[in-house]
């Protein structure tokens, strides 16, 4: 059996470019990852600040031997967004991956195909809209957050069968929604098209309470997303031998090819799930974590007990 | 007299179909009493007879029924949406609204004949996006996503092979449709899998000190002073805090309409307007079935009837013009 894929997804947040570029060098020189998404998902207004050093941040993954993918837009409505979606399916050097219909448009209108990556935002839920991804070309499709492990083997059965990959999102805040309205802009009272950038302020998002001051969500620019973060160390084994080929990290501001190694060594057996999660929990995330729609629980849950798999 | 619009109604129950054919409606949207529809509640939605007497009446009195198939299918499970998409096409529905690509291509390649539209559950928002489905799928009409104003509307009706259907009245999702797991992360149901946002089987309302508070799951979704009238806690339409700001961080609890843009809907090349509601009462159903089939009557000379004060009818009695408007964003 090939071994299990880690791979780091799309960085949601806007960070400074610098912190941008070291982050990445970073990971190149020292995370043991397979793949390396790029790309900006959130908003295209955002793409433009880390244009300068992508091609070196490229060529250091790519000469690390880490499997570069572009990630493209969430929400795609407006001429720049669209413009932005269709040079990058156009620049032949890359894989993508799709978070808008509109990218798999563009890729089965190109004459030669495109292999690509289905993303977590794109409606997968079962096995026929799988198969349909890979007569159209998809090699790996990373799932939607809400599944339970049951959906989650039936489609890593169909995956098997198709010769596609089934890719995990396995750490990280986990994104729920998207809008047409930037609620970022929105809490600085500023209006989407003139927004200064205030989401560059928060390199994990914008944390939102309820009225009891207890942690909920979270904010980043158009995207909502969940306080927690999900941890699926606890249930590695379990979705490995689901058939299950790669686990996605997603960025955040703390350690993350610590964050990467503690996955490494779960996967390759040499520490305990429970051990690697005690050494996250001590990495400053300061939330708490979650693996709830795995175990056909709401999602905010966080369970340790195996048996509770839905 | 062709009317500008197809007025597309909703009905929840085979009496408030009737209702709404009455009421002047051009089309009727239902739904299957299972997790095949994106408004499965308790008590609402169609058997197959029902659903069958629905077609029958409707096509007597001149209406159409679309029906709404538009969850995604489940894994392991797909059987459910294929039984669904068998029989619409079976009892002769005059379209069929759904979302999910897998079975957008079961529908086209099992009955090619049955006219298909693209709910807005499948979110396509760009003209690519729904040329795309044009293509794949023969997608006769999408109903768009509630994400573009009526300029980029205008736009996108001149880049796309097929009709175009709006919503101009009724309860307002702010996020993107179709691409939003709040509700399950908080209660474990979603519209998307479940057919449910915020499903009342996880609400709760408590009193605490003088305040009423309405809960959803383990989450406090708002707190009303006495005298303020407790909403129903959609996670999305609630007050929450941040930094330095309490308030209704993602949407106040508005609700659409677009009762005043008729006659700029009808500029932008829109085919259907498309009212909310499947939960909706009767009378509701009546009221506002009939007062947008007054507006648009008299768009013949594009001057919009006056309004009825619908007001009444909406949730937290607020209305909005939603992103239809720039400043929404």
């Amino acid at each position: 059996m090939a071994l299990t894929k880690l791979t780091m997804g799309p960085n949601l947040f806007k960070w400074q470019p610098d912190d941008w570029r070291d982050f990445y060098f970073r990971l190149a020189d020292e995370a043991p990852l397979d793949c390396v998404y790029l790309g900006e998902v959130v908003c295209d207004k955002r793409s433009s600040f880390v244009l300068p050093y992508m091609d070196k941040v490229v060529e250091r993954l790519q000469n690390a031997g880490k499997e570069v993918v572009f990630s493209t837009l969430a929400l795609v409505m407006s001429k720049p967004d669209r413009k932005t979606v269709r040079s990058v399916i156009a620049d032949h050097k890359f894989s993508v991956e799709i978070n808008d219909i509109s990218a798999l448009a563009h890729l089965t209108e190109h004459p030669t195909g495109k292999p690509h990556v289905i993303g977590p935002m794109i409606n997968c839920y079962n096995e026929e809209t799988m198969g349909y991804f890979a007569l159209k070309g998809s090699k790996r499709i990373c799932l939607p957050v809400e599944l339970p492990l049951s959906a989650i083997k039936t489609l890593s059965e169909q995956a098997r069968k198709l010769d596609v990959e089934v890719e995990i999102l396995a750490f990280g805040r986990m994104p729920l929604a998207v809008s047409a309205r930037c609620y970022h802009a929105r809490v600085y009272k500023l209006s989407k098209d003139s927004c200064r950038f205030v989401c560059g302020e928060d390199p994990d998002g914008l944390s939102l309470q309820t009225l009891d001051d207890e942690d909920f969500l979270t904010i980043n620019g158009i995207q909502t997303m969940s306080h927690s973060i999900l941890n699926l160390l606890n249930d590695l084994d379990i979705l490995k031998e689901t058939g299950v080929g790669s686990f996605r990290l997603s960025p955040h501001s703390c350690d993350m090819v610590e964050v990467t190694r503690l996955f490494r060594s779960v996967l390759d057996q040499e520490i305990s799930p429970i051990k690697a999660s005690k050494q996250l929990a001590t990495m400053g995330l300061n939330a708490p974590f979650s693996n709830g729609y795995l175990h056909n629980e709401p999602g905010v849950s966080w369970t340790v007990n195996n048996s509770n798999y839905g | 007299m062709k009317s500008p619009f197809e007025l597309v109604c909703p009905a929840g129950t085979p009496a408030a179909l009737r209702t709404a054919v009455k009421a002047g409606a051009d089309a009727v949207y239902v739904g299957l009493r299972d997790k095949t529809n994106a408004r499965n509640f308790p008590g609402l939605n169609f058997n197959r007879q029902e659903l069958d007497e629905a077609v029958s009446h409707a096509h007597e009195h001149g209406a159409k029924v679309l029906l709404a198939v538009n969850t995604f299918a489940r894994a392991g499970n797909t059987g459910l949406w294929h039984k669904a998409i068998d029989d619409a096409a079976r009892l002769k529905v005059d379209a069929l609204i759904i979302a999910d690509i897998g079975m957008a291509d079961y529908a086209a390649r099992t009955h090619p004949d049955l006219r298909l539209h693209l709910s807005v559950q499948a979110a396509a928002s760009s003209p690519e996006a729904i040329r795309f489905y044009v293509r794949e799928f023969g997608i006769r009409r999408v109903v768009l996503p509630r994400v573009l104003t009526v300029p980029e509307i205008t736009a996108l009706n001149k880049e796309i092979p097929c009709e175009t259907e709006v919503f101009v009245f009724g309860g307002l999702c702010v996020m993107a449709e179709g691409r939003c797991a709040l509700s399950s992360y908080v209660t474990g149901k979603s519209p998307n899998m479940n057919g449910a946002c915020s499903p009342a089987s996880h609400v709760a309302y408590k009193e605490e000190g003088g305040e009423m508070v309405s809960r959803l799951g383990d989450f406090t979704i708002n707190r009303f002073a006495s005298g303020e009238n407790a909403g129903y806690p959609t996670l999305c339409k609630g007050r929450f805090k941040t930094m330095d700001e309490t308030g209704y961080i993602f949407e106040e609890p508005t609700s659409l309409n677009a009762a005043e843009l008729l006659p700029e809907l009808l500029d932008a090349g829109v085919t259907a307007l498309k009212i909310e509601g499947r939960q909706r009462s009767r009378a509701y159903v009546r009221r506002v079935v009939e007062d947008f089939r007054r507006a648009i009557d008299s768009l013949e000379g594009h001057a919009a009837a006056p309004q009825d004060d619908l007001t009444s009818l909406s949730e937290g009695q607020m209305q909005t013009k939603g992103v239809y408007k720039k400043t929404w964003r």
